[in-house]
């Protein structure tokens, strides 16, 4: 694997923030078909399967989203899902709308 | 690890911690300075070489390029007052020499005042055309100021609760590393100083523009909440004067590459540095900083203008978290860099204080990093230099409303 030498613990190759968060950050370029690993915050390690190419530190989803739900990052609220993403899927610009108040 | 030993561990660090101390020096207004420096005070851009001078004669003096302080507007003279007002009251100074040209608007008077109104600490004047000139205002400038350096090497460091710190957090040059890594760390140093009493200053607003209403909510009551949205609206409003609208291409197409989706990501990154805890005030920019635990105040996401503003509030220690690296510093208080990116602590190593890249790549957790970080900013406090204070880095900024008049 890639990415073996990364964690002497852990092989991982995403970040989560926030145990609440239903998208992690990769931490290198991740091809379709790749597993993708994150540590929950209690040391858990979690494992899904990329269904897309994942640049670095872009976002992948870490659990289904349906269409107008929240995409939840930091523990907060980022955006809302503009199509259903499915597990595994890149969260970006192209599935992701603002919410911003109008303030 | 067992339970068992897993909650000793963490009574144990408790203890360690309700325990912390710094060795500072203590002002005749209460509080207490990490650095022990004599200020020379440029009261206007038309002053400033002068100062450069008299502070390149006399070991201890420390000063820095004015650019204001004359043809201002009265709402940015304010800022400039303020900076220079809580410039001098900082705990780190122990005393200052203003020098004035003596016909710019901020007037040797007012200056004095707006000092006076902060702190009881020495204070000396110098006014250029009054003493007939350049060198005799050097001549009186240095005699000044070598006394009271004099006077500042007699005092000797005191131990201190770490309540009695003021930390300010910055970001500047910021990459996807930032809110992945150092932010998120400099979050977790934010509540340990708040645990432990001290004061954390979250700062500028520019980057709260998406994620107001979730600072908000974090806000201590409406007063306080309201003034989240006074800032964040006023400061955008300060930005149509001239025709431009802060939201517009932001997140920048660089921040989008990066991975950034939407404003409130870009900006909860930023907040991140804030921690967790309730925010209790929120100060104007460069006004002094009373209330413990998280507070904000109003900068702008200028760096040097964001930290002379905290600087100016009091803030003893900046926190300072960077993707790209960055020299800068401040000639009152010093500056903690610290990156989440590893190459650009290889790169940068020589400005760059703490390496936050173990936070994304292992194998250290985030608690521990965050200990040590704290361990750092008491070293700070205790007297070891940051590396943008052993190289000389003095840059500062003052925020601004409009043009010149």
């Amino acid at each position: 694997m890639r990415y073996k030498e990364r964690r002497y613990f852990t092989v991982v190759n995403a970040i989560l923030i926030d145990d609440k968060d239903n998208v992690v950050s990769v931490i290198e370029q991740v091809l379709k078909g790749d597993d993708v690993i994150f540590e929950t915050k209690n040391g858990k390690a979690i494992t899904i399967k990329a269904l897309e190419d994942i640049p670095i530190y872009h976002k992948i989803a870490v659990r289904d989203i349906v269409e107008g739900s929240y995409i939840i990052k930091y523990g907060e609220h980022i955006g809302v899902a503009a199509t259903d993403i499915k597990t595994g899927m890149h969260v970006h610009e192209h599935n992701v709308r603002s919410v911003r108040e109008n303030l | 690890m067992n339970i068992m030993s897993e909650v000793l561990e963490k009574i144990y660090r408790g203890i360690i911690i309700m325990e912390m101390t710094f060795y500072g020096y203590k002002r005749p207004d209460g509080k207490v300075g990490v650095r022990n420096n004599v200020l020379i005070l440029p009261a206007s851009v038309c002053a400033s070489d002068t100062t450069r001078i008299i502070a390149s004669q006399v070991k201890g003096c420390v000063t820095f390029n004015n650019q204001n302080g004359c043809s201002q507007v009265p709402p940015d003279q304010e800022f400039t007052m303020d900076v220079m007002a809580g410039f001098a009251a900082n705990p780190n100074i122990y005393g200052t020499v203003v020098v004035s040209l003596g016909c710019e608007n901020c007037q040797m008077s007012l200056v004095v005042e707006a000092i006076k109104s902060r702190t009881n600490k020495p204070i000396e004047t110098v006014i250029i055309q009054e003493e007939g000139g350049t060198l005799k205002a050097i001549e009186k400038g240095v005699r000044l100021a070598k006394n009271l350096t004099q006077e500042a090497s007699m005092l000797k460091r005191e131990e201190f609760p770490i309540s009695e710190l003021i930390v300010g957090t910055e970001c500047g040059g910021s990459d996807p590393t930032s809110g992945l890594a150092a932010n998120p760390l400099v979050g977790e140093l934010s509540d340990r100083l708040v645990k432990l009493g001290a004061t954390s200053i979250l700062s500028e607003t520019t980057e709260f523009i998406g994620a107001e209403h979730i600072l908000a909510k974090r806000a201590k009551n409406k007063e306080i909440s309201d003034r989240i949205y006074e800032i964040v609206h006023r400061y955008e409003k300060s930005i149509q004067m001239v025709g431009v609208d802060v939201r517009d291409g932001n997140p920048s197409p660089g921040n989008k590459a990066g991975g950034i989706t939407t404003l409130e990501e870009k900006s909860l990154g930023c907040i991140h540095k804030g921690g967790h805890n309730t925010i209790n005030a929120v100060y104007d920019y460069a006004k002094p900083v009373v209330e413990k635990g998280l507070v904000i105040m109003d900068t702008p996401g200028n760096d040097p203008s964001s930290v002379a503003g905290m600087v100016a509030g009091g803030a003893q220690i900046i926190v300072f978290t960077t993707g790209r690296g960055t020299p800068t510093g401040n000639p009152i208080s010093p500056v903690i860099k610290i990156t989440g990116n590893r190459m650009t602590y290889k790169n940068m190593e020589v400005n760059t204080d703490f390496d936050a890249s173990p936070v994304i790549y292992g194998p250290e957790k985030i608690s521990d990093l965050a200990d040590k970080l704290l361990q750092m900013v008491i070293d700070t406090a205790n007297g070891k230099l940051t590396k943008a204070e052993a190289l000389g880095y003095i840059e500062i900024g003052i925020m601004r409303a409009c043009n010149y008049v």
